[in-house]
């Protein structure tokens, strides 16, 4: 892909390139993670803005409403007018309020959300950083995540953002042992840290040389893990019904009760950012990333969309069914019920696996 | 300068005034956030040694969790930061004390004289080198009983610290998830069949008059 963009550059540029090229020579690995950096984001971002769309209009036809249809055709402008709504508002900051923790809040926020996008792969090769390591950078940086919310709740100086915060540091901490643990038999089955590895020893066994690649994907041998590590993905972006950190009807909005403008809206695209992340995992852990179900259809990045998108419509679906866990049945499930679960399926896994019924070879 | 000397330069010049401002700082979640940022960039210089491992499992259990919980006890704190300061003066010298012992043990060990550190061969890995399985290799070959029995004691200790502070009190009124899980519809509610439309004597009454 590199060979061809320099082959393009040199061809549409003629004799100016070779002077050009001389200059950018020596910065030019950097450019070029650059670029790819702008690839992975722009679509990002613009997947965040329209997710909130989604959401508003899912959720609006299954509680038999239209949801936005007032700006653009059938509403599509509208996460736009959100987007300079949010801009063109002050950012206030509460008169008691640390100020310049209340300012890194938002940041820490979104950084981790944005950063852990790098070791994603979303087809073969089409990866920023392929790095060996790729499950351990997502649980390293991912569990930094928590800082934004407990740094903002605290900088607020105010009551109802600091209860937020403590929920979120119980919660988070919590959820992240289940889906850690959940995440071990997959590393187990698959023998490798590194996501394009996870992904392709999903590619093999009896299933996938039958043309029916699904069957060979860890989320069949895996089954209770892939329920364990879904729910607790959920718990993790504090979505509903695990949104306690937020909980509107009890404590208004937690931790962003004394943001506004765009200090609000980074918490507002982290928390959208991490569901794409989650749906991203998930597909790649259990549902064989980009690999097609079936053998006559080629593989690619379509699927990964594909299976990225059930995911997420599976999350919104959830919003709009379930309501909200009490906080100490959200507790019981992630550490009576989960952490139980998973260490239980990693002892039959390795029984499985050392047994002659092994399927993984 | 190599771009590695570079990045080693900031981690470090970042890790010490981190460090500084850990001991420095009056507030105390201030303090705890710059631990945070200290244990980042050690983590950063543990990546330049191509110790990846070390380097990510570093920032998952000190900042992802230890820190966390560390956070979570500090800001439920009303600490008085005058009488904290108290006494500054009067335990400066025992501080200094231990300080400057800690510095010239450190120096002893470290100091290349004895153990020709100035020597130590560069490691050229290969590309392909994982840092994970080779420890992984040692840690569940060579050393699987020293790791069997540290994970024992570390059970042992959250066993302990749970024990210690558990207290029942008689007058709990806690709810048993469990219980409340098992309660069946028609424990709570009684559905009762009546008719739809009943004719009240005083309506009928007052259509005879």
């Amino acid at each position: 892909m590199e060979a061809t963009v320099l082959n393009l550059l040199a061809s549409v540029l003629g004799s100016l390139w070779a002077p050009l090229w001389n200059l950018i020579k020596p910065v030019w690995p950097l450019l070029w993670t650059l670029a790819k950096i702008v690839l992975i984001m722009a679509p990002l971002l613009l997947s965040v803005a329209y997710l909130t769309f989604v959401e508003r209009k899912v959720i609006g036809w299954m509680q038999v409403r239209i949801g936005p249809n007032r700006v653009g055709p059938w509403g599509l402008l509208q996460p736009i007018a959100d987007g300079l709504k949010l801009f063109f508002k002050e950012v206030l900051f509460p008169a008691a309020a640390d100020k310049k923790l209340f300012v890194l809040g938002p940041i820490m926020a979104i950084a981790p959300a944005l950063a852990l996008w790098a070791v994603i792969p979303f087809s073969s090769g089409w990866v920023l950083a392929n790095v060996d390591a790729g499950v351990l950078y997502l649980l390293a940086v991912g569990s930094i995540g928590v800082y934004g919310i407990i740094i903002a709740g605290w900088a607020s100086n105010s009551k109802y953002p600091f209860f937020g915060a403590m929920r979120a540091s119980a919660q988070m901490i919590s959820y992240e042992v289940s889906m850690g643990l959940a995440l071990i038999t997959v590393l187990m089955v698959s023998n490798s840290l590194n996501l394009s590895d996870i992904v392709m020893a999903q590619d093999k066994g009896r299933g996938a040389s039958m043309g029916l690649g699904f069957l060979s994907w860890n989320w069949l041998p895996l089954l209770p893990m892939f329920g364990v590590y879904l729910i607790s993905g959920v718990a993790e972006t504090n979505r509903a019904p695990f949104d306690v950190v937020e909980g509107e009807s009890e404590i208004v909005a937690g931790h962003m009760v004394e943001y506004s403008g765009m200090a609000f809206a980074m918490f507002f695209l982290a928390e959208y950012a991490n569901m794409i992340l989650i749906s991203a995992m998930t597909s790649i852990f259990f549902l064989g990333g980009w690999l097609s179900p079936v053998g006559f259809i080629p593989d690619g990045f379509h699927w990964m969309a594909a299976k990225m998108s059930a995911i997420l419509f599976f999350f919104l679906w959830i919003r709009a069914t379930f309501p909200r866990y009490r906080y100490d049945q959200l507790m019981r499930l992630g550490w009576k019920v989960f952490v139980p679960l998973t260490l239980v399926w990693i002892l039959v896994v390795g029984v499985w696996m050392m047994s002659p019924l092994t399927i993984w070879k | 300068m190599e771009f590695k000397s570079i990045l080693f330069y900031i981690f470090s010049t970042v890790t010490v005034l981190a460090s500084l401002r850990v001991i420095t700082a009056r507030n105390p979640v201030h303090a705890a956030l710059f631990l945070v940022l200290a244990f980042f960039n050690v983590s950063g210089l543990w990546m330049l040694l191509q110790a990846e491992f070390l380097s990510l499992v570093l920032i998952m259990v000190y900042v992802g969790a230890v820190m966390v919980l560390f956070l979570f006890v500090v800001m439920m704190l009303d600490i008085n930061i005058e009488r904290v300061r108290q006494g500054f003066w009067k335990n400066l010298p025992i501080g200094a004390l231990v300080g400057a012992l800690l510095i010239a043990e450190m120096a002893a060990v470290l100091s290349s004289r004895y153990f020709g550190l100035t020597n130590l061969p560069a490691q050229n890995m290969p590309a392909n080198y994982s840092n994970t399985k080779e420890l992984a290799r040692v840690l569940y070959t060579d050393y699987a009983y020293p790791f069997e029995i540290a994970s024992v004691i570390l059970l042992v200790a959250i066993i302990v610290a749970v024990m210690l502070t558990l207290r029942r009190r008689k007058d709990n009124k806690a709810m048993q998830a469990s219980d409340q899980i098992a309660v069946k519809a028609k424990d709570r509610m009684r559905l009762v069949k009546m008719a739809p439309e009943i004719d009240l004597p005083a309506a009928k009454q007052g259509e005879k008059a």
